[in-house]
């Protein structure tokens, strides 16, 4: 069973949260915390695999993770689940956003958090996977977006606030904005792939 | 109002803040301004607030107020609201707040509802938070979806169904008719979650586990065809045809055959199948290859399939991908107990892990390195261990310095060996040694009697060019303490002998203890060793005195009492001092829990902190009464002589001072082989001070106790009427032999009701041809006025040889004990 999925970047902030077990905030944040720790320590040449049971109360938890770029993807299991297989799981996660989101990159992450959420869900309910098949799970995200878009959005405001958000064209703009002191620079992810 | 910012306004608004406290008065803004949207109950915008809050609530600030618009959001309508509804739902809620049970019907709705969408969000959130009461309510519809054609709701239905039965074990039975389709199932995503949902049952009950021991089958044929299948770019990763599905699938033959014959009989094709076509070249391939391996380990599987797991591990350890290497290692541990042979085959692969740059792989090489020492290889690995120990990070040194003590302990191939590798691990490791290895060093030590003076030469060696590693010190100046005139007078056989003389090593022992980098305990293994030395060194005891008395007064309470002992040795008990100081007699193996059998002993282990006397004077009596207490067994009559005086340390030497000061008895003093007890105070003073009883009731036959081989021991009796319940005996001792007897002992047990005390004899020489005769007193107290029996032991030397002799005297006049 998956116990947490933690999605931060290089300097710890946090971009999804996900826990599938009861905990409360200030112990979810500290947790949050204390995993971009021990996870910033490992080189690059280093096993992805890390031991911290003391974080979550029980001997039996592993820290799963991969780095992507600016991101660090962390999945903390149970020893139910296969090592390997998780790696690979978090592989099809990432694809699977770069899918949704066409070339994904940090700033999709943190513009369309409830969509992330969403593509989640698709995947992991209550710890379990779900579905590993990214087509399907695209279609399936999408095929709720419509519902969702016919509805009028998360804006929830008229149709002319539809063609506003068909304008705003987000994966374009932000690569080219300096938003006070953070100058972005966001490579592709499909680099990594 | 205004209308609330869009959650892209906020998140860029947030980001521009500079410092953290610019985002928290911004957020703090933005919750205010939210808050009151909510109170003012605006449906339009309430979704958007709400996803406002789940973004703030991600990045650590309260939320809990949105909770209950959550709620209204599931109820809503729009498919919109529902989906961040329920997604807050699941953010925010949880068991612990009331608030979610109101929830329960709006699920209940939706489970039902026309879009299938919506009821996957239901789905969703009562597997991912629901409670044991929403479970218990909804299990119902949620058993009728695992039956529904549509395979998109289906595959949530099972996981949800898990999740039930986790919360909720009684429903299990519920969905077990359910499953009967599943895995006739052609869409990967529900047999896969098919899968998942058995496997929990299995895993759950026993009989669940035999009731689907019957799929085994049908599992090995869908795994066959996802192996022949040719490309199906559907559910390819890499090559490789659904390896999720594989990997559940593998894990549930697992579970399914363990311990089952025929199920694993029937598995063993398909294993074998996998383990040999799966291509390794990638992440995919070789995360299926592990789970194989696992399964091959855990089933009863024959034994060439086991053969061939085990080489799979081996080929894993030697792949250039961190990650395989880490997992071959952990399930390397996990099979070392059962197949030990196969794994030795990969010993040096695993050894050269130890050479590997990380951390995780170090550990893991290293408890496999220990599980595999055996006899055969434990010099070759011994010397990889200890180079490992020489250069490994600092977190490791403890754990693998007691492994390598364990290790050497069971396997050493030679004394010398193992004295040698432990000084290794002290010198190199010495810091980081536990303190209980310090015990059992020095015992190990005292055991191999031959090496005392090469391991005191090494030790020596060792601790003259640095002192700062504790265990080492404790170690060494124990040694040296015990084994210094060894040490000085150059007697090594083993090596070449160093020349170091007493003044040397005084110098090494005094500088431990003056040290600031020297603990409180070392420090007292230092002044007990110097202290020892005065009895093994000849020229530098007024040094010792010296040093003793200086520590008389110092500030460290333990050092202080042990000096102020030691000083009171020099001055008042000089005569007991050689005695007191001897060597250690080699030491039983203690066990580690509750006290050392000191009954047994004959030395006393050396706890470093609760040791502060010298063993008592004690010493030597005891250990006849022992051997006493071995003669009788185990029947009722017990010796008298109590054995807590060894427990007592040196007290019991005090008190049995007084006593002989009291008693003023006639005769020669007391010389060690007489067993004198420490009594019980009433007896004195039943005596008054008196030594010899003259009150002497109406006469009492006298008996004799014992004749043989020319010794005749006669007994005579005498009441007190003041204590009726004594009695005194005086035994007389003839020898009717040509030739003197000498060294005689007399030694007397009595049955458990009775106390005994022994008085001194006047000789311990009885002359030839009856011409003289040793007398000893006896008192018996015998409050119940039982029967009197004793049980005599005697010993001496005649004709030059050593005699002893045990007998039982039953005869004693009744007007002795009534």
């Amino acid at each position: 069973m998956i116990n947490a999925i933690l999605v931060f970047n290089n300097h710890g902030k946090p971009r999804l949260v996900r826990f599938y077990q009861h905990l409360a905030e200030e112990v979810q944040q500290q947790i949050v915390r204390e995993v971009f720790h021990l996870v910033l320590k490992r080189d690059d040449h280093i096993c992805n695999f890390l031991e911290c049971g003391s974080l979550f109360g029980g001997s039996d938890y592993k820290l799963i993770y991969r780095h992507y770029a600016t991101l660090y993807f962390v999945f903390c299991v149970d020893s139910s689940e296969s090592e390997l297989g998780i790696l690979d799981l978090i592989q099809v996660f990432v694809e699977t956003l770069d899918k949704c989101f066409e070339n994904v990159c940090e700033l999709d992450l943190i513009f369309h958090m409830d969509k992330v959420h969403h593509i989640l869900q698709e995947m992991v309910i209550g710890g379990m996977v779900l579905e590993t098949n990214m087509n399907e799970i695209v279609a399936q995200v999408e095929a709720q977006s419509k519902l969702e878009k016919a509805e009028g959005g998360l804006s929830a405001a008229p149709s002319r606030a539809v063609s506003a958000v068909k304008n705003i064209n987000l994966p374009e703009i932000p690569r080219n904005i300096n938003i006070g002191d953070i100058n972005i620079k966001v490579p592709n992810l499909s680099q990594f792939m | 109002m205004p209308a609330p910012i869009r959650l892209r306004e906020l998140i860029r608004t947030i980001r521009t803040a500079r410092t953290q406290a610019e985002e928290r008065e911004m957020i703090q803004k933005e919750c205010a301004a939210i808050r009151s949207s909510f109170r003012e109950e605006d449906n339009t915008y309430r979704c958007r607030n709400v996803a406002k809050l789940l973004y703030m609530h991600m990045l650590g600030y309260p939320a809990h107020f949105g909770q209950l618009e959550c709620l209204k959001l599931i109820a809503s309508q729009k498919f919109t609201d529902k989906r961040i509804g329920y997604l807050g739902a699941m953010l925010l809620l949880d068991e612990r707040q009331d608030v979610h049970l109101l929830m329960t019907n709006c699920i209940k709705n939706d489970l039902n509802h026309s879009t299938q969408y919506v009821q996957g969000l239901a789905l969703c959130t009562l597997g991912c938070m629901g409670s044991s009461e929403m479970c218990r309510d909804l299990a119902g519809e949620v058993e009728k979806l695992l039956k529904t054609s549509n395979s998109y709701l289906r595959k949530k239905a099972a996981l949800c169904a898990v999740h039930v039965i986790r919360k909720v074990p009684e429903l299990m039975e519920m969905f077990l008719p359910a499953t009967k389709n599943l895995l006739n199932e052609k869409n990967h995503g529900v047999l896969h979650t098919s899968v998942v949902l058995l496997t929990e049952m299995c895993e759950r009950s026993p009989d669940m586990l035999a009731h689907f021991r019957k799929l085994v089958p049908q599992l090995v044929r869908i795994l066959k065809n996802l192996i022949m299948s040719g490309y199906s770019p559907e559910h390819d990763v890499s090559g490789i045809s659904d390896p999720f599905l594989q990997v559940r699938i593998l894990r549930l033959l697992r579970i399914l055959g363990r311990n089952d014959d025929d199920s694993s009989e029937a598995m063993n094709d398909i294993l074998a199948q996998v383990a040999t076509n799966t291509e390794t070249s990638k992440n995919v391939g070789n995360a299926i290859l592990y789970e194989t391996v696992l399964t091959i380990m855990d089933i009863k599987s024959e034994s060439g399939l086991r053969v061939l797991a085990i080489n799979i591990l081996g080929r894993f350890l030697l792949n250039n991908d961190k990650n395989i290497r880490y997992v071959a290692l952990t399930s390397l541990l996990k099979t070392v107990q059962t197949d030990h042979n196969a794994v030795q085959r990969h010993r040096s692969t695993i050894v050269d892990c130890l050479k590997d740059l990380d951390v995780s792989i170090k550990r893991r090489a290293m408890e496999l390195s220990f599980a595999l020492v055996n006899g055969n290889n434990v010099r070759g690995m011994m010397k990889e261990l200890l180079y490992f120990l020489d250069s490994c990070e600092p977190e490791f040194k403890a754990d693998c310095a007691s492994g390598i003590f364990l290790a050497a302990e069971k396997y050493a191939p030679s004394k010398r060996w193992h004295i040698d590798t432990i000084m290794r691990v002290l010198t190199t490791a010495g810091s980081y040694v536990r303190d209980d290895a310090v015990p059992n060093l020095i015992q190990l030590i005292t055991n191999s009697v031959e090496m005392h003076a090469y391991t005191v030469q090494r030790l020596y060696k060792a601790i003259l060019g640095d002192y700062s590693q504790q265990p080492l010190v404790q170690v060494a100046s124990w040694c040296i303490g015990e084994y210094g005139d060894l040490l000085v007078s150059g007697q090594c056989e083993e090596e070449e002998p160093i020349q170091a003389t007493e003044d040397e090593v005084l110098d090494i022992l005094e500088s431990v203890l003056i040290s600031n980098m020297s603990a409180s305990v070392t420090r007292g293994y230092a002044l007990t060793a110097i202290m020892k030395l005065s009895t093994r060194f000849t020229c530098t005891v007024n040094r010792i005195k010296k040093v003793v008395s200086i520590y008389g007064s110092s500030i460290d309470v333990e050092l202080q009492q042990r000096a102020v002992e030691y000083n009171a040795l020099f001055k008042k008990y000089d005569h007991m001092r050689p005695a007191l100081l001897e060597r250690m007699p080699v030491m039983e193996k203690v066990t580690t829990n509750g006290p050392t059998e000191i009954v047994q002993t004959n030395g006393e282990t050396e706890p470093a902190v609760l040791e502060t006397k010298p063993p008592p004077s004690g010493l030597q009596p005891a250990s006849q009464a022992n051997d006493l207490l071995d003669l009788l067994g185990g029947s009722d009559i017990t010796p008298v002589i109590p054995t807590a005086p060894t427990s007592k340390p040196a007290s019991a030497g005090g008190e049995l001072l007084d006593l002989l000061g009291d008693l003023n008895l006639t005769g020669s003093p007391v010389s060690a082989p007489v067993p004198q007890i420490a009594q019980p105070p009433f007896l004195l003073d039943g005596l008054s001070s008196q030594p010899l009883f003259n009150d002497i009731a109406a006469g009492i036959p006298s008996i004799t106790a014992y004749n043989k081989n020319g010794l005749k021991i006669d007994f005579t009796f005498e009441r007190s009427n003041t204590n009726p319940s004594v009695t005194v005996i005086t035994i007389q001792a003839s020898n009717s032999t040509e030739l003197d007897m000498t060294d005689f002992v007399f030694q007397a047990a009595v049955p458990k009701t009775f106390q005994l005390q022994l008085l001194s004899p006047s000789s311990s020489v009885i002359p030839a041809f009856n011409s003289g005769t040793i007398t000893q007193v006896i008192k018996v107290l015998n409050p119940q006025k039982q029967q009197l029996r004793m049980r005599i032991k005697l010993t001496y030397n005649h004709k030059g040889s050593a005699m002893q002799d045990l007998a039982e005297v039953n005869n004693f006049p009744p007007q002795s004990w009534q």
